[in-house]
């Protein structure tokens, strides 16, 4: 396929089971046969009622859930990288500079203030502190975070002010590859016009996503291409 | 991409490593690599033998199979029980750091919190007076301690003072590898929160390579990119931090990761 010469995902028989131990062994099929691409500004929002296996595959793809056959191949500084199969070492090269997490939640650190824990990935890769908090600041005005706020850990924020908060860290990297987990859950409808307009800006500038979004609103603002997870479940 | 060359060598590099006290195995087939800017969390239960592997890697304790290479600042992987005395010395000294978790192993107790910090400089030859307590002090604020207690000797300071005092008097010679034994182990809760969020920070802005051995998975997540799972002396599971804590395969692993109650 000649798709598969530019994907910057693509997934090939992708499989994950879960063997539950402390239950005497019991096997939890999740998902298989899971097989997709994703190209570069192309947004494809995985769809099926939840349980389908939604959030395993999102989390196989940045490497937190084990694959445990098929290929995920991610396209990485010019090369290519199975991450079903890849080193630890690579897959933290691949997080830092070519995966993004957005999740919905904010695992934050405590005591460090709003603004660095935006610029941190930017910092991380290398750019300027100074260049870094103004852009992380540029970014939580969008997202109508006052600026009175931003020397405080978000940690002591409202649920929808830190979920703000994780969208503006989640955005504001220059990776290829963004992965969306409800990044619109909770959020009024002025901060979910900003979300929509951030991923669209993303695709302007050639980034791939996958993406999870319950709102049918915003999955047909947002969605290039539908892929429906239920095909991949395991029969048990 | 040219940057990355070096770091594509390992720093430390164990080999079937192994410890026997007459018939008990302490820890046995331990093998990994380390590299450059690598935070490895060793976690398991009292006895599970991670601080006798710990021990063996930090050339504390001669193993009884296997070994340990270093890649020595020279660019060189070098054995480590086949390292003259000079050599020792200087790992211990400059190039390596160990953090007890009893700070009063790790530091002078009846000495000032400066002469703790300094003592290293000059092991490594520093003899300005003036330099060596500047140095100490900027180091004293780096980990949040008043520099007007300089003088004051650490068997004055609370528990998680003299515990940072213990990471300034390690990180002051800017080694490239820190072992740490349960480095929160006897600290109070708010305090343990305090001091991990410093050695997060201090770990990415030095770049520091760092095996963490404890048996509280919290620490590990915060701290670590790298985990493996101890359990009757062996290496029972090992990969990426957030990979083996929210998808772990052995029955063991679930184990300890269904333990902790939610936060």
């Amino acid at each position: 396929m000649s798709q598969s010469m530019t994907a910057m995902i693509d997934i090939t028989n992708a499989e994950k089971t879960f063997t539950m131990h402390l239950q005497g062994g019991v096997e939890l099929p999740v998902v298989r046969g899971v097989s997709f691409q994703v190209a570069p500004g192309e947004c494809v929002v995985l769809s099926g009622p939840s349980g389908a296996g939604k959030s395993s595959i999102l989390k196989m793809i940045f490497g937190n859930y084990r694959c445990d056959a098929g290929r995920i191949d991610i396209r990485h500084q010019g090369t290519v990288i199975d991450l079903a199969t890849a080193e630890p070492r690579q897959v933290l090269s691949i997080r830092r500079s070519t995966i993004g997490y957005v999740s919905q939640f904010l695992r934050a650190v405590p005591r460090v203030a709003t603004i660095d824990v935006v610029a941190e990935p930017l910092i991380a890769n290398g750019v300027a502190r100074p260049e870094a908090r103004e852009r992380a600041g540029a970014l939580l005005r969008r997202l109508n975070i006052p600026e009175r706020l931003w020397a405080l850990p978000p940690s002591t924020f409202s649920g929808g002010e830190q979920q703000r908060v994780n969208i503006a860290r989640g955005f504001i990297s220059d990776l290829p590859i963004l992965l969306l987990d409800e990044p619109t859950a909770s959020l009024d409808a002025a901060n979910r016009a900003v979300v929509v307009e951030l991923i669209d800006e993303k695709k302007r500038q050639g980034v791939a996503m996958v993406a999870i979004v319950h709102d049918d609103e915003i999955r047909h603002l947002i969605a290039d291409r539908i892929v429906d997870v239920t095909v991949f479940a395991s029969a048990a | 991409m040219a940057e990355q060359t070096l770091d594509d060598q390992p720093l430390l590099v164990a080999e079937d490593l192994g410890k026997n006290y007459g018939r008990l195995t302490a820890c046995r087939d331990v093998s990994f690599a380390l590299y450059p800017g690598e935070v490895l969390a060793v976690v398991g239960e009292s006895g599970s033998g991670k601080s006798t592997l710990l021990q063996l890697l930090a050339a504390q304790l001669a193993p009884t199979a296997g070994r340990v290479s270093y890649r020595m600042r020279d660019g060189v992987l070098r054995d480590l029980a086949a390292l003259g005395e000079a050599e020792r010395r200087f790992l211990f000294r400059t190039d390596w750091g160990f953090v007890h978790q009893d700070p009063a192993q790790g530091l002078r107790m009846a000495v000032s919190a400066g002469a703790n910090v300094g003592e290293r400089l000059m092991a490594v030859g520093w003899n300005h007076y003036g330099r060596i307590r500047d140095t100490a002090s900027s180091w004293l604020e780096r980990v949040e301690i008043d520099t007007d207690r300089i003088d004051d000797a650490p068997k004055t300071y609370s528990g998680g003072m003299r515990q940072r005092l213990q990471i300034a008097r390690n990180l002051v010679t800017e080694p490239r590898l820190v072992f740490m034994d349960e480095p929160t182990g006897g600290l109070d809760v708010s305090v343990q929160a305090r001091l991990l969020d410093l050695m997060r920070n201090l770990v990415s802005e030095l770049d520091l390579a760092a095996i963490v051995v404890t048996h509280d998975l919290a620490v590990a997540r915060l701290l670590s990119h790298r985990v493996m799972v101890m359990k009757g002396g062996r290496v029972i599971e090992t990969g990426l931090t957030d990979q083996v804590l929210d998808d772990p395969r052995e029955p063991y692993t679930q184990l300890l990761v269904s333990s902790i109650l939610p936060p």
